[in-house]
């Protein structure tokens, strides 16, 4: 058995974000009033648990994003990533169709033949399940699983934080016991008791869910027999690639444009703005899907260049990340038009004039700065409508490959799923709760790197 | 003395403070009474909770305020601080009505004035409805309105700066009340209209209105009170007859603001001739009028008109008009943020035309400029030491840290800083010392000329003095030459050697500022500087 990394493009730029997101935390460790911008976000306890969440979530992505190719047999996929190395392989394996969550059969009866060779019909046995328990034995098996991960994870979490005591009580000079009484009755300056308690909480959720995960689906199974749950984490990194790097690719444009057109005015002004009312003029489901369709064309007559379905998938999810950065700059370009408008007639940039100093540098130096709380506000707002922009374009059918897996897809399957009877509800389920966990802890975080950084505060 | 119509006791307002269960106190045991057809004003620094204190007479208080408990304000023997929302609705405007500093902001920008002042009839219900455009014509000549039909289509933009200040008053009268509230009314205005809108609140007053003045200058309260309350940190540090209150103050506070009160005696002699700095000679901006769909120019607003005048080096030239005289105009052509149409201007003798940066360093390192408002002149996201720094960084090549650090600790010394200051973001300090900072940062090219617009004009009195002599003690150090543009004649007489008084663009009056202010010869000049409020004009009781 061969083991070789095989990086796709996206994979690339996230962990090309890791580095610059990395740069800028030593950047900030080097900057007082930027660590203490930063750490106020640290002081309130409710961003400290979004934070916490944020940061699983980030870390499941990152896991991911590291593609391997394996020669062997028993993978059916072509790449496979550390995220899959990591889950048991009873939710990789697939089952045949639905299954409810937790259940040890299929939801829909099917042709089965006992041991004297008589064919009858029942609820197949899934994967794992040796033998048909009761209802009651089964959940009794379970409950005695989840008590397990509960200790186990508590167990993980108990470790993480002596560790974290020790280390921390070593450098601040005092004692383990008076450090863990600081942290437990909320003296410390920042929010660490929430900090610590979200990480349990996490901790707990997760080895449960592995542990359940050996032997039953705990999200149940879709139609063609593949984990919910191993769906809906799958989904996790679709959702944040869509989310970052459609803002990422919009950025450039509505920063410099919006920032060119609001402080050069003239001639300037009106090519830009000309520029982005023609542009978000144009139906932008329409600019979408005439993009996707051309990609795919290409994708088809250079299949050379795209090798394995998921390189295929993947050159597609960034094509529409860059498509919906480019049909969604026009609104922040705007904001950010306005405020440099604003901004210009400042005493400070007229000072600044009059010092002698050149016009980039009172860009940068007093314009940008100043429009950076309307960035990062509108970065987070569009973070959760690009996940859902992503499951509206894969309705018409011009989102992500059917391959990818993503919330959107999943949502979209959901259709058919609470239409049929009886309804299958795990999918959308999971998907919502997941994608709910995500976009609130992004959302929370947010709200506090606006009010951190919002000079009024 | 008994028949008080409004008496506030006790009052006290609270605000919770953020993420914490204690409280601000803003207004702490405040109590006087207004009687009939008396005028009270409240004096005091921003800040020290005197418009709070009448907004909560009409329980007009933000949400979040908590009043204290024996507090009480009772006018017409009820307590206004208890009544139901319905009642107060029937008590504003009707029976109190309240004129607000910024009349801009309080007039809605999409009705029409006389639609703005009929609501009010129209809501209280005490005229006819088909007398109501007549009664509001009768309120707008009762406000000294002469184009009254005009006034009744127009929209808060059209109007001047006095002309809505006076449809705000007439609003404020349309009911008849007993209790006229005035928060800052004049604060916005000329000098020459605050002169007339306090000769219209004096009629009123004769007419036997009760008023409550809020104001931050002393001067002009002294002109309508006749009963004085000086609060100062939310506290009331003394109330009195202003009779008395004058000639006698007993608090440390209010002499204090009795002595920092600016007088108009020219106190800078011209010195000796000495050199040349600033010579601008038949100075014209002209800015462009552009309509129609190309944005041809079809004509040109003539902001400066002919302005010649020289600045000798260590004199303080003041440049002397009301708002849109083109003073402010003039300053920006000199600093280059505006291009002159014609003329020429000078520094050091070279013209500006003819300036070569090799041989005279850049023109900006010669002439540097404060500005008005203080908030806006820093920017909030720099700290003090990068705004006082950027400068020199863009125009003195390879400078090493310590040098910057070095000549920044020195500039905050000489402004009278803390040294430790420059490492702050600009929201930490007040308004007083962010104009120094703004100060340092002007003085840190080593200019030979310093235009101040305005420089204490967003100040507090007792700071504006202070900032005042530092700007002195600053000339006589280093002399230097400062362009003084102000339309108060109280900083003239104390900073200028020279007057130069503009009106519409144009130069009215040139010369000493012993000449100017002692014996003008323009009749322009002598309206100016009879409009001016002193406490000599004191009130007669």
């Amino acid at each position: 058995m061969k083991v070789h990394p095989s990086f796709l493009v996206s994979d690339y730029l996230l962990w090309a974000l890791v580095v610059a997101v990395l740069v800028y935390v030593v950047y900030v460790c080097k900057n007082r009033h930027l660590l203490e911008s930063w750490s106020l976000i640290a002081k309130n306890s409710i961003t400290m648990v979004a934070v916490v969440v944020f940061c699983f979530y980030f870390f499941i992505c990152l896991l991911d994003s590291i593609h391997l190719r394996i020669d062997s047999k028993s993978y059916s996929r072509d790449q496979v990533s550390v995220l899959d190395l990591v889950l048991p392989s009873h939710m990789v394996q697939s089952e045949t169709t639905y299954s409810a969550p937790l259940s040890q059969s299929l939801y829909v009866k099917s042709l089965l033949s006992d041991h004297a060779g008589n064919s009858y019909r029942g609820h197949a046995l899934l994967l794992g399940n040796k033998a048909r328990l009761s209802t009651k034995s089964l959940r009794i098996r379970q409950s005695l699983l989840i008590l397990e991960g509960v200790i186990i994870g508590l167990a993980l979490g108990l470790f993480c934080h002596i560790l974290f005591l020790i280390i921390f009580s070593y450098k601040k000079n005092i004692s383990i016991w008076s450090c863990f009484n600081n942290i437990w009755q909320g003296k410390t300056r920042f929010a660490l008791k929430s900090f610590w308690l979200t990480m349990f909480g996490c901790f707990i959720v997760l080895s449960v869910m592995f542990l359940l995960s050996i032997n039953y689906h705990v999200m149940g199974t879709t139609q063609v027999g593949v984990d919910v749950l191993y769906e809906t984490l799958k989904s996790i990194r679709t959702g944040i690639v869509i989310g970052t790097f459609t803002t990422v690719f919009m950025l450039p444009f509505a920063l410099v444009l919006g920032s060119m057109a609001g402080y050069f005015g003239s001639i300037y002004d009106d090519v830009i703005q000309y520029i982005y009312i023609t542009l978000s003029s144009i139906p932008g489901v329409l600019l979408i899907s005439a993009v996707i369709l051309v990609m795919q064309v290409y994708i088809n007559q250079h299949a050379e260049l795209f090798p394995t379905v998921s390189m295929r998938a993947d050159i597609r999810l960034i094509a529409l990340c860059i498509v919906l950065g480019i049909t969604s700059w026009a609104t922040l370009c705007r904001l950010i038009r306005a405020e440099t408008l604003k901004l210009k007639q400042m005493d400070y940039v007229a000072a600044a004039k009059t010092q002698g100093v050149k016009p980039i540098s009172i860009l940068f130096k007093h314009i940008l700065p100043n429009v950076m709380h309307i960035v990062i506000i509108t970065v987070v707002l569009d973070f959760s409508s690009l996940v859902l922009a992503e499951a509206v374009l894969s309705y018409v059918g011009v989102g992500v490959d059917p391959s990818t897996f993503s919330w959107g897809n999943m949502i979209n399957s959901a259709r058919l799923e609470m239409a049929r009877e009886p309804v299958v509800w795990w999918p959308l389920l999971s998907a919502m709760l997941v994608m709910f966990g995500l976009v609130l802890s992004a959302n929370l975080l947010a709200d506090s790197v606006r009010d951190a950084f919002d000079p009024k505060h | 003395m008994s028949d008080a119509l409004i008496k506030v006791k006790n009052l006290t307002i609270k605000f919770p403070v953020k993420n914490s269960t204690s409280y601000t106190t803003v207004v702490d045991d405040v109590s006087f009474k207004i009687n009939a057809g008396e005028c009270v004003g409240i004096v005091g620094e921003s800040g020290s909770g005197k418009t709070l204190t009448a907004l909560s007479l009409l329980q007009l208080l933000p949400l979040s305020a908590v009043i204290g408990d024996n507090s009480s304000v009772i006018f017409n023997g009820n307590d206004l601080l208890s009544l139901t929302q319905k009642e107060v609705m029937k008590l504003r405007g009707s029976d109190i009505a309240v004129v607000f500093q910024d009349a801009i902001t309080a007039l809605n920008p999409v009705k029409t004035i006389g639609w703005q002042i009929a609501e009010v009839l129209r809501v209280h219900q005490i005229v006819k409805n088909k007398d109501i455009k007549s009664s509001v014509y009768k309120l707008l000549q009762d406000v000294g309105i002469c184009d009254v039909s005009r006034c009744y289509l127009s929209y808060p933009h059209e109007l001047s700066g006095g002309m809505r200040q006076r449809a705000m008053i007439a609003m404020a009268l349309a009911c008849k009340p007993k209790l006229l509230i005035l928060d800052e009314p004049t604060t916005s205005l000329d000098v020459t209209v605050q002169a007339k809108i306090i000769d219209l609140l004096k009629d009123l007053q004769q007419q036997g209105m009760a008023m409550l003045f809020i104001s931050h200058d002393l001067s002009v309260v002294s002109k309508l009170a006749d009963y004085i309350v000086v609060m100062k940190d939310s506290t009331v540090v003394e109330q009195n007859k202003a009779s008395d209150f004058f000639i006698n103050p007993t608090s440390s506070y209010s002499k204090m603001l009795l002595s920092s009160l600016p007088n108009l005696k020219v106190q800078q002699k011209i010195p000796v001739k000495k050199e040349n700095i600033v010579l601008v000679d038949g100075l014209k901006v002209h800015f462009p009028i552009k309509k129609g769909l190309l944005q041809r120019t079809s004509g040109y607003v003539a902001a400066v008109n002919n302005v010649s005048f020289t600045v000798n080096k260590g004199e303080t030239l003041a440049i002397v008009g009301e708002s849109g005289s083109g003073k402010t105009t003039v300053a920006k052509s000199l600093v280059r943020l505006l291009n002159a149409t014609s003329g020429s201007i000078s520094l050091n003798g070279i013209k500006l035309s003819s300036w070569i940066n090799s041989k005279n360093g850049p023109w900006h390192r010669n002439i540097q400029m404060v500005y008005q408002d203080p908030y806006t002149a820093l920017n909030p996201r720099m700290r003090v030491f990068d705004s006082i720094v950027e400068g020199m960084l863009a125009q003195i090549k390879s400078i090493s840290r310590n040098d910057l650090i070095a000549k920044v600790d020195m500039l905050l010394e000489q402004v009278g800083l803390s040294l430790e200051y420059k490492w702050r973001f600009p929201h930490e300090f007040s308004g007083g010392e962010r104009q120094r900072i703004c100060i340092a940062r002007a003085l840190a090219l080593n200019p030979g000329c310093l235009i101040l617009d305005e420089p204490t004009s967003a100040l507090d009195v007792s700071t504006q003095n202070k900032l005042l002599d530092l700007l002195l003690g600053i000339q006589e150090q280093l002399g230097i030459s400062y362009i003084l543009i102000t339309h108060n004649i109280a900083v003239v007489a104390m900073m200028a050697h020279k007057v130069v008084v503009m009106h519409n663009g144009n130069t009215i009056e040139h010369g000493s500022s012993y000449d100017v202010l002692q014996n003008p010869t323009e009749e322009y000049t002598k309206t100016l500087l009879g409009s001016v409020p002193t406490i000599n004009s004191l009130k007669e009781v």
